[in-house]
């Protein structure tokens, strides 16, 4: 369980943040992530980026790790499915690979669904795709007590149409690190 | 708290003998015992509602004085008393209720003498006529009386005291004594929802606990709109509110007592619990444990404490539970066959089997309180609800829209609530639909609305 309501709301800015950069590094990635943008979420809510002037992010914050990432902290699922394919391992080796060389660094991994499905169902999937992703992590040496898991089933859409472009964008696990 | 000025409904019979001596109504609560001769329609699943014409009246006053209601004087509350009667009547498609705008309005002496020359000749086939008096301690007396105009004769009459705020109660209740007498059916418009208010644009989107009664009135937010609340369940004597909160982050069950606006933890798992149900005599609690990546449900008591009892062991995710009436067996969720079905169990967990066959997914499944039907969310291509008999046979689609899901039965098993969401904007609402298919209809809310939760009828 996430510890206290002050790194709550923090993960949640920070996936605020991840969206804009994951939206953008996108058409990099390729795969079932679209090429439609997210709509802007807005201005930022919060100052917990890491910025450091004109330097770039702090080493081994959330930003740093949005930044090497370049999508690559979010994976994508298939309809109904919560299978980790060869494209979601490469971007879980490259995660990896950051949490590696940040070992005080936690994480929480967001399950997320689309809209076409009910929505407790829908909860208990996005749980589901969490958890792959932190199983998955696991199996390359995380240790996985440095990862808790959050599902927010269809609540939270990154893509806002009703359509399989947007859907396949909101069918999606984020892997936001906790600063 | 409401609860406590609920007061002796229905049983101002021996009051009312001698309060109302001197030439006024004396409602006389008896026992809807149908006369000889009395009307008889009978309501069944797949005829068409009945096209009866009732002529619904505004209640008379005897003194026409202020009341604290927030509908006026006593004259004034009685046109509003005539108008949720209507209301309730004419929005569910039993009836083709009129009035009382545009009706005569009989005198206060009238209320158990009806002009049946009058309503004949307007082609009445009943008669809805009613009373309300101002009592010296503030509270009020509402009588009800519904006649069959073409027999000359009252078919059922009630009476009921209740404090000002409760006075669209007694509205309710008399809608409720005369749906009944006339469709042979259980009573359910006196009752609450509660459910899911949604504001703000679809990726930033709050969710609250909200309540309101059964027709959209006495609208309240239970939560501010901190933490995403999603799911509730009224308890069986609507004490609490059981519904999911992110309040600690991790989606968790908490129990919301109405009478302290006090909520907890139903059981702290370490895990995300979630699909709160109460079974129906109250005692226990079923909520559906997500860990490793499957989904459980379990069973503990209500009370707390107690080790809570595993009913599933997967594969895949196990969820929701809607109890029998009878609360023997238990109809729920699963995707262990590959895609989401629906399951019956035993109440102990026991004797596991799939009941849907029928092609595309299904999900939500929600017992009749009268035992004959399960709602459902139906999904292939678009979402829409449907009902089934408990052994999986008769599936019917009541509704066809793009996203219509999460069904939830009246107190009598004959309408069904459940959530439409709009395409791309995403807005939600709240409708209704009889088992015909036919009368759907959207409740009034002040904001989106999803996860309607009907409670009972009002103790």
């Amino acid at each position: 369980m996430p510890s206290s309501l002050s790194s709550l709301r923090i993960t949640r800015v920070g996936a605020t943040a991840l969206v804009v950069a994951g939206a953008l590094a996108i058409s990099a990635c390729g795969k079932k992530a679209p090429a439609q943008l997210p709509p802007d979420p807005g201005p930022a809510t919060s100052t917990e980026t890491g910025q450091t002037g004109s330097y770039g992010p702090v080493a081994g914050s959330q930003a740093d790790f949005v930044a090497k990432m370049m999508g690559a902290d979010t994976i994508y699922f298939a309809l109904d499915d919560s299978a980790v394919d060869a494209e979601d391992q490469t971007a879980l080796a490259k995660q990896a690979q950051w949490l590696q060389q940040y070992p005080n660094k936690r994480a929480t991994i967001e399950g997320h669904c689309d809209e076409r499905g009910t929505r407790e169902y829908n909860i208990a999937l996005g749980e589901r795709r969490a958890n792959a992703a932190k199983n998955y992590l696991a199996s390359l040496g995380i240790d996985p007590s440095r990862i808790t898991t959050v599902s927010y089933g269809k609540e939270r859409p990154i893509a806002l149409g009703s359509d399989e472009a947007s859907w396949a964008q909101n069918r999606r696990a984020v892997t936001v690190t906790i600063d | 708290m409401k609860i406590t000025r609920v007061l002796a409904l229905g049983l101002m019979l021996t009051v009312s003998g001698t309060a109302f001596a001197q030439g006024a109504p004396a409602p006389v609560v008896t026992p809807p015992a149908p006369q000889d001769g009395g009307l008889e329609v009978t309501v069944s699943d797949d005829s068409a509602w009945n096209d009866l014409g009732i002529a619904i009246t505004s209640f008379a006053t005897d003194q026409d004085v202020p009341t604290r209601t927030n509908a006026g004087t006593t004259a004034q509350l009685g046109r509003a008393l005539a108008q949720v009667v209507a209301g309730d009547l004419k929005n569910n498609g039993l009836f083709k209720p009129s009035g009382p705008d545009g009706l005569p309005q009989p005198a206060y002496g009238q209320i158990q003498a009806p002009d049946y020359v009058t309503w004949a000749s307007r082609s009445a086939d009943m008669l809805v006529q009613g009373f309300v008096r101002a009592g010296g301690d503030g509270n009020l007396t509402i009588g009800c009386y519904l006649y069959d105009v073409q027999l000359k004769q009252q078919l059922v009459k009630g009476g009921w005291q209740v404090p000002p705020s409760d006075w669209r109660r007694a509205a309710h209740k008399c809608a409720d004594m005369v749906y009944s007498r006339l469709s042979g059916e259980s009573p359910f418009f006196d009752s609450k929802i509660a459910y899911i208010a949604e504001t703000g644009p679809k990726n930033h989107r709050m969710k609250r606990l909200a309540i309101m009664d059964s027709d959209g009135a006495n609208h309240r937010f239970l939560t501010s709109g901190q933490s995403m609340a999603l799911t509730p369940r009224y308890s069986p004597d609507y004490s609490k509110i059981l519904y999911l909160s992110y309040l600690n982050g991790q989606p968790s069950i908490y129990s919301y007592d109405l009478a302290t606006d006090r909520q907890t933890l139903i059981a702290r798992t370490g895990a995300p619990t979630l699909a709160p149900r109460w079974s129906p005599d109250g005692k226990w609690v079923l909520y559906s444990m997500a860990k490793g990546g499957t989904t459980d449900i379990y069973r503990i008591s209500s009370a707390g404490g107690g080790t809570p009892q595993r009913l599933t062991n997967g594969p895949g995710i196990n969820i929701g539970g809607s109890y029998s009436p009878n609360g023997s067996q238990i109809v729920f969720e699963s995707d262990r066959s590959g895609s989401q079905q629906i399951y019956v169990m035993n109440s102990d967990g026991s004797n596991q089997r799939r009941i849907s066959f029928f092609g595309g997914r299904a999900a939500t499944p929600e017992w009749s309180p009268r035992g004959d039907q399960i709602a459902f969310t139906h999904i292939a291509g678009n979402l829409r609800v449907a009902v089934m008999n408990p052994n999986g046979g008769g599936m019917r689609h009541l509704t066809d829209s793009w996203q219509d899901e999460a069904p939830t039965w009246s107190p009598n098993g004959r309408i069904v609530q459940f959530f439409r969401t709009t395409k791309s904007t995403g807005v939600a609402s709240i409708w209704q639909v009889d088992l015909t298919g036919r009368n759907e209809r959207k409740l009034p809310t002040p904001v989106g609305a999803s996860d309607p939760a009907w409670g009972p009828i009002r103790p």
